[in-house]
């Protein structure tokens, strides 16, 4: 049952600086923005928080642009704004694919790319995308700010090296080389979570990240670098195969899983072929 | 699901209550910042055409429109609308293009899903292709239906209208 509001209060910083000084000296305090994992927690009775920290009104952070040869995405930016951003069709195809089957429209004008990543589901329909590409993760609190691969992000299920103290201000991309894959496989195309959902790169490397067959998004070094070494696609699936250890859960099987990975890896390969 | 009617009280930066364009007519509501814009809608201001059926985002039928782009209702808290434009079913007043459809076309049956569709097809763009359609309502679920009879209705809305009156800019796409 959701919690009384009277015992929920919100913050509502007009800027950044603003709302890293409240993560600092008010903490903890737990940040929204398009409220679409937070509000069906608290509707849910399922996050114990009750101070919040509002991020929705820092439109700075929705900004998507190029700096020095980098595609960098604010944390803001919606599922809506990737697909409307000329920038991300012309520069991340695959996260343009990967926003079109989050949620439906409803949850594609409000969620954000900075909520999917922090939010930390292994199901996250971008963050294979963000892996594949090796995107870097700028993290910032009141002292100071870092960068933070985003394949050296995550430390466990929904755990991550964030402090409480930092926010997620934006996402780098530096020029993706190779053709571009994305596939999400769910019950249905809209309003599904992703039963696996992958995500790759083709170029003399190939790099290749999985989400739903672990407790976090990951990348498959091994079987990128059977591929990279020449294997068949067959010894490729193998290696895959022996790479991930999914699970039985309400939303697939760990053999489905399985399955179908070693199949979209073999359809990344065909679909992606000179 | 039930949620406690907001009253004052709340200790928040922007305490007071919060203003927003609401079908067009201005209001103010001294509801708390939190509360679900969807409870604020039906309870505080009495517009219940608006109607809760999952309460996750998964199902659409709260949908309303937030400066022009669909939204679920029950996902928003109700700062997330001052000083913008709410838009629900109740603007249409009964005898819009779209929901005339909906009735000849048998678009509607339990009733549940549809002011929710209807303001899902309010921002498609004009003259839709039945694919477009099918994205553009992807976010809304019908037990009943089985769905062709929305799509014929949206598609006979939009033939009878020169121009969709609902249809927003704010939420066409933009030319690639």
């Amino acid at each position: 049952m959701r919690p009384a509001l009277g015992t929920i209060t919100l913050r509502e910083p007009r800027t950044l600086r603003d709302a890293l000084r409240m993560l600092r000296d008010e903490g903890p305090l737990t940040p929204l923005a398009g409220c679409t994992d937070v509000f069906v927690q608290i509707n849910f009775g399922t996050l114990r928080a009750t101070e919040f920290l509002d991020l929705s009104r820092l439109a700075p952070l929705r900004r998507i642009c190029e700096e020095d040869g980098r595609l960098v995405i604010g944390a803001l930016a919606t599922y809506t704004d990737l697909i409307r951003s000329r920038l991300v069709r012309r520069r991340l195809p695959m996260l343009v694919a990967a926003a079109r089957e989050v949620g439906g429209p409803q949850i594609q004008h409000r969620g954000t790319i900075g909520g999917n990543v922090v939010n930390g589901s292994p199901a996250g329909d971008a963050l294979p995308v963000l892996s594949a590409a090796d995107a870097t993760l700028v993290l910032a609190s009141a002292a100071a700010e870092r960068r933070v691969p985003f394949t050296a992000f995550y430390t466990g299920y929904r755990a991550s090296v964030l402090r409480p103290d930092e926010l997620l201000v934006a996402i780098e991309v530096a020029p993706v080389e190779g053709r571009q894959w994305f596939r999400k496989v769910g019950t249905r195309a809209a309003q599904a979570i992703s039963k696996v959902v992958m995500a790759a790169v083709r170029d003399g490397t190939p790099r290749i990240a999985l989400g739903s067959v672990a407790p976090t998004v990951v990348r498959l070094p091994r079987t990128e670098a059977a591929l990279a070494g020449g294997a068949a696609i067959a010894a490729a699936q193998g290696v895959l195969a022996e790479e991930i250890r999914p699970i039985d859960d309400l939303r697939s099987t760990a053999a489905y899983r399985l399955r179908v990975a070693t199949n979209l890896l073999a359809r990344f390969w065909a679909d992606t072929a000179a | 699901m039930n949620t406690p009617r907001s009253g004052g009280g709340a200790r928040t930066v922007a305490a007071g209550p919060v203003a927003f364009t609401l079908n067009g007519h201005a209001v103010s509501v001294d509801a708390h910042p939190m509360a679900r814009l969807l409870d604020v809608l039906r309870e505080d201001l009495g517009l219940t055409g608006t109607k809760e059926g999952c309460g996750e985002g998964e199902c659409g039928a709260c949908t309303v429109l937030l400066d022009g782009a669909p939204v679920c209702s029950c996902l928003v808290p109700l700062a997330h609308a001052r000083g913008r434009e709410v838009r629900t079913i109740e603007s249409l007043g009964g005898d819009h293009a779209l929901q005339r459809a909906f009735v000849a076309e048998g678009g509607a049956q339990c009733g549940a899903c549809t002011p929710g569709m209807i303001m899902a097809a309010l921002a498609l763009p004009e003259h839709p292709t039945r694919e477009r359609i099918r994205q553009g309502l992807a976010g809304n679920l019908c037990r009943c239906t089985g769905y062709e009879a929305i799509y014929r209705a949206v598609e006979r809305a939009a033939s009878e209208t020169v121009a969709t009156p609902g249809a927003s800019a704010a939420a066409e796409e933009r030319k690639p």
